[in-house]
């Protein structure tokens, strides 16, 4: 089997469980759109200031949702043994990292496209023209929240208290990413001009490539030996 | 006591006291801050200590990865704590400055803002290392994390920067550098020197404890078997 034969074939079985039990997907889903709910009670209805801070909102409700389905898919392979056995497999162990940040990056796009249509009914945002590159930028904070997500994950999976030990991890260092995702939506969201859009769609660009080269070497030191 | 332990113990004694004498008599008042200027001189030296830490926790954990050594893992976990120990205090003594002389304890300044996500950060890191149960793999854990974690440093440094460039913050006046007296210089270096000599003595104990403690462990479990 090449590389990009193993990768589809790790993401393909992650893909099938995930639709046989639906237990990632639909928990984040449900929690990404309590916390839209939730953010709307704390400002007036309709005021204005919830308009200008519905870009962060967003990204809350991303990386919440996120953490908690990342949490889920490798507490689900830890109590199954499933990991051992992929590691058995003659699969390369870098390529089970592009093969798992692929997965999770599915995952959480689903989210993001059920989610995203709803927030922008419930806060009369005005997508005209600006939806490619918001979707691009979604994509991008995404790719670096899943790339550290992936690699915290798998550490805090074997932890006592995985669930409270993957936030602490992974929320201070993934903050420049949230930081230049949230500030790139913001001024997308109110039609800034492209070079200063741009200016922060770079830095996220740098972010992402720096986080998953160091994801992507430091990932076989995390597996079981 | 041992000779080896107290040379550097009786030296980090006499540079804090030469330290103090610098800061409290020698240095002259500032004439607009007045005397809460003199925390400048604990609290720059505490700043570049954690950093100093933070740097040896990273080398630590490179080496550790790459040899397998059970001394490299200890030599970060002491050095982890003793930066967690000054940037605390970079994090108190910073307020306590802030508020007479900025009219404010908190201002979401680059400096400000990265030390303080640092500390989350390394206290992440000192929870991960209580958090597994197997030993070996813990201190992988930490390795890994602790690489990412001192990398990060640059990135979200940068990041708020861009970020308060972008949003330009009340002008807060010249903090340091800005015209420093000869005497306040020297005053500095002194005290930079003092927190230093301080730093490697406090990491020479710990990693002499922590070595001791291992042993302690190893000749428990000779004794069971």
């Amino acid at each position: 089997m090449t590389g990009l034969k193993q990768i589809l074939t790790i993401v393909q079985k992650d893909l099938i469980l995930e639709m046989r039990s639906k237990e990632i997907i639909v928990s984040m889903l449900v929690f990404s759109l309590i916390v839209v709910a939730v953010f709307n009670f704390i400002f007036d209805p309709g005021s204005e200031q919830i308009r200008t801070t519905a870009p962060g909102i967003l990204w809350i409700a991303i990386i919440f949702a996120s953490n908690l389905g990342l949490s889920r898919s490798f507490a689900r392979e830890h109590e199954n043994a499933h990991m051992q056995g992929i590691l058995l497999c003659p699969v390369d162990r870098s390529l089970l990292y592009i093969a798992k940040v692929i997965g999770n990056i599915i995952f959480i796009t689903i989210v993001e496209i059920i989610s995203l249509p709803v927030m922008v009914v419930l806060f009369d945002l005005d997508l005209h023209g600006v939806l490619p590159l918001l979707l691009l930028v979604l994509f991008l904070g995404t790719l670096g929240f899943a790339g550290v997500g992936t690699l915290f994950s798998t550490i805090s999976a074997n932890t006592k208290s995985r669930e409270v030990m993957l936030p602490i991890l992974l929320f201070p260092v993934t903050i420049p990413i949230i930081l230049a995702a949230s500030k790139s939506t913001s001024y997308l969201l109110a039609g800034r001009d492209i070079s200063q859009i741009w200016s922060w769609m770079r830095i996220l660009i740098i972010f992402d490539v720096i986080f998953l080269v160091v994801c992507f070497l430091l990932y076989e030191y995390v597996l079981e030996e | 006591m041992d000779k080896k332990y107290l040379i550097p113990i009786l030296l980090s004694y006499v540079a804090i006291l030469a330290a103090l004498y610098f800061a409290f008599i020698y240095a002259p008042t500032e004439r607009t801050m007045g005397d809460v200027q003199r925390i400048f001189y604990f609290h720059v030296p505490s700043a570049w200590v954690s950093f100093l830490a933070f740097f040896v926790v990273c080398i630590a954990s490179i080496a550790f990865l790459r040899t397998g050594k059970e001394s490299w893992d200890i030599l970060a976990a002491s050095s982890a704590e003793i930066g967690v120990l000054f940037i605390t205090i970079v994090l108190i003594t910073g307020p306590m400055w802030a508020k007479p002389v900025w009219n404010t304890f908190w201002t979401w300044d680059a400096r400000l803002t990265t030390s303080f996500i640092l500390w989350l950060i390394y206290i992440a890191y000192l929870m991960l290392r209580s958090y597994v149960h197997d030993k070996e793999r813990g201190a992988r854990f930490a390795a890994v994390f602790g690489i990412i974690g001192f990398l990060d440093v640059p990135i979200v440094y940068m990041s708020i920067r861009w970020w308060r460039t972008l949003h330009p913050a009340p002008v807060m006046g010249g903090k340091e550098g800005s015209g420093l007296a000869p005497e306040m210089l020297m005053t500095l270096m002194i005290c930079l020197g003092a927190f230093t000599i301080l730093f490697a003595t406090l990491l020479f104990l710990r990693y002499k404890t922590g070595m001791v403690a291992t042993e302690f462990e190893r000749l428990k479990i000779k004794i069971h078997s």
